[in-house]
């Protein structure tokens, strides 16, 4: 074939912005799933029927044969600019379409069972790929944790805690927190409670003092809880075994490279036990036990910045 | 073949061809593999490739390694927290010639990994990167990817200490990405802590998911390479990957198509002569 080709390119469809609405309107639905079920699931499914129909009626148009505005090119003409020019050689005239004629079968056959086709992908892959996806966002959250009776928890001294955060999931859920009975505050007890994963890449800080293993003490608890507390003198704040980050005794960064401050627990105390709540993040804390001021944030992951310009790098964070 | 030379050959000699040519000829006949098979195999390729021209096969020959000795761990390996350490303990300690299976996938893993970087230091310092073959440039860039990925996911199943805590910092590390990085991470943790499904969903993508990208993406570089030909060596008076031909010497690299169909397309679409 050695007739110029230039006219060949036109029978492609023109640019169309439906396709990417619909794919707009998917990713809409896929984000509300996290975010807003409610809101924001049935605007994107909106825009994505409203646009998935445009776009369908806009791809049909040559099938089914209306007229379009000048973006179609010219039917007819020795050029034929049907996509079959394969089909006359070896299969003889009866299949081939008049030239010109409106409703091609051969076409209307590949276009059906391409449809089909991306239909029944679709119904078999969205669902396989939500499932793989959207799991891992629902359903979080953090359980309150009973830490034992507040007599253990000496008044002033700080003791590594470890407990499972789900007992029932076995060693994998095993915690460790930094925990300091700071005394009555107004009236009330005073706790300061920080995470062991550090700020940096989430490595288990370890305390930079004395760790007092021969007073060790286990503390069974109901449906499975096991605590161990072992009391220890953080004289030097906490460092990082993994790449050396280093934090005070209230979990300011000293030096390394954490970007904030460790994380602390929210608690409460119920029935003259202490009980752990919901992590937070913490960018940096004022003072020091009972009167520290801590600068709070909702909990982000490790290497993450709360505060500073850099927080704008992280605008959304998955529900925990 | 001896065949042609031979003028006689004894009828033992021919029953025994016919008894070895028969059921070749009949899948042949059926399929067309026996000539795809010799069709691969035999291609032309420069005269003056070497031994560095072997890097791409000995890359594929360690992924093949790591899938085969893989698949057989699988067999044996308990993907849950509770029994994954065990199991691989009784892989290595109890079960006859566990611990070489298992030290060639893990050996061979850096193996496969090393030989890549090696492939590609070969094929950026011949320029074999260049036109036509930018497009196998670009997919042995996502193979490389894909593989360390592969290295990443395979990292946590022995659920060591070690292996926890790298996959802890690992997994991390993709959380700081901007915008999207903590849904990546929750993503690979399979929620906001590191547990069960992170086990198992690490397995899934080590052993499926990963490894089927992997397969894909070999095949899509092997065919370019078949159809564009290997390249010969910068230093190499043949043009690059073109059969020889007396009548139409080599002028220039853009003409090094082993494909004549593909070389006939080059010029339609740039248009200097047809």
């Amino acid at each position: 074939m050695t007739e110029p080709q230039h006219g060949d390119r036109t029978h492609s469809p023109g640019a169309s912005l439906y396709p990417i609405g619909f794919a707009a309107g998917i990713a809409c639905v896929l984000v509300g799933l996290i975010i807003n079920p409610m809101v924001i699931v049935p605007i994107g499914a909106a825009i994505a029927v409203v646009c998935g129909f445009l776009w369908a009626r806009e791809a049909t148009t040559d099938f089914r044969g209306e007229p379009v505005a000048a973006v179609e090119p010219e039917r007819g003409g020795p050029g034929e600019s049907t996509a079959a020019p394969a089909i006359p050689a070896d299969r003889g005239e009866a299949a081939m379409p008049e030239p010109g004629e409106r409703f091609p079968r051969n076409r209307f056959l590949e276009g059906a069972t391409l449809g089909l086709g991306a239909v029944i992908g679709g119904l078999v892959t969205v669902p396989a790929v939500g499932f793989m996806i959207v799991p891992a966002f629902k359903g979080q959250g953090y359980p309150k944790v009973d830490l034992g009776p507040l007599e253990n928890f000496t008044e002033g001294k700080w003791f590594v805690t470890k407990f499972f955060m789900h007992p029932e999931a076995g060693e994998v859920s095993h915690r460790t927190a930094y925990i300091r009975n700071n005394g009555l505050l107004n009236g009330e007890p005073s706790f300061t409670i920080i995470s062991n994963r550090c700020a940096h890449l989430g490595c288990p800080v370890q305390p930079n003092g004395p760790v007092q293993d021969n007073q060790t003490k286990d503390v069974d608890l109901p449906k499975g809880q096991k605590v161990t507390m072992i009391p220890t003198i953080p004289a030097g704040g906490y460092g990082c075994p993994c790449h050396g980050g280093q934090y005070d005794v209230e979990g300011n960064r000293v030096s390394g490279p954490p970007v904030r401050a460790l994380d602390r627990y929210e608690f409460a105390i119920v029935d003259g036990h202490l009980v752990l709540g919901t992590p937070y993040s913490v960018s940096h804390v004022k003072g020091e036990g009972k009167d520290a001021l801590i600068y709070k944030y909702k909990l982000t992951g490790p290497g993450e910045h709360v505060d500073g310009w850099e927080q704008i790098l992280y605008p959304l964070q998955p529900p925990h | 073949m001896a065949t042609a030379t031979r003028t006689k050959k004894s009828a033992r000699r021919r029953q025994l061809e016919a008894a070895i040519n028969y059921p070749i000829d009949w899948l042949e006949e059926r399929s067309g593999l026996i000539g795809g098979l010799k069709y691969f195999l035999f291609r032309k390729v420069p005269g003056d490739t070497g031994w560095w021209h072997t890097l791409g096969s000995a890359t594929l020959t360690a992924f093949l390694v790591q899938a085969l000795t893989g698949v057989i761990l699988a067999m044996y390996y308990k993907p849950d927290p509770q029994n994954a350490y065990q199991s691989i303990q009784h892989i290595t300690n109890d079960l006859t010639l566990g611990w070489l299976v298992r030290g060639m996938h893990k050996w061979g893993a850096s193996v496969f990994i090393i030989l890549m970087f090696f492939h590609m230091a070969r094929v950026f310092l011949f320029g074999a990167y260049k036109y036509p073959r930018e497009l196998n440039w670009i997919i042995g860039v996502t193979l490389l990817a894909v593989g360390m990925l592969e290295g990443f996911t395979g990292y946590l199943l022995p659920w060591d200490q070690t292996a926890y805590w790298a996959t802890v910092v690992g997994i991390n590390l993709n959380g700081t990405a901007p915008f999207l990085g903590p849904f990546l991470a929750d993503f690979l943790r399979g929620g906001g802590e590191i547990g069960s499904e992170t086990l198992a969903r690490f397995y899934s993508m080590h052993m499926l998911l990963i490894p089927g990208l992997i397969f894909a993406l070999i095949g899509l570089h092997l065919y370019l390479v078949i159809r564009l030909g290997v390249s010969s060596p910068p230093w190499s008076r043949e043009a690059a990957g073109s059969d020889y031909d007396a009548d139409q010497p080599a002028t220039n690299g853009r003409s090094g198509l082993t494909q004549p169909a593909a070389r006939s397309g080059w010029r339609r679409n740039g248009g200097d002569d047809v």
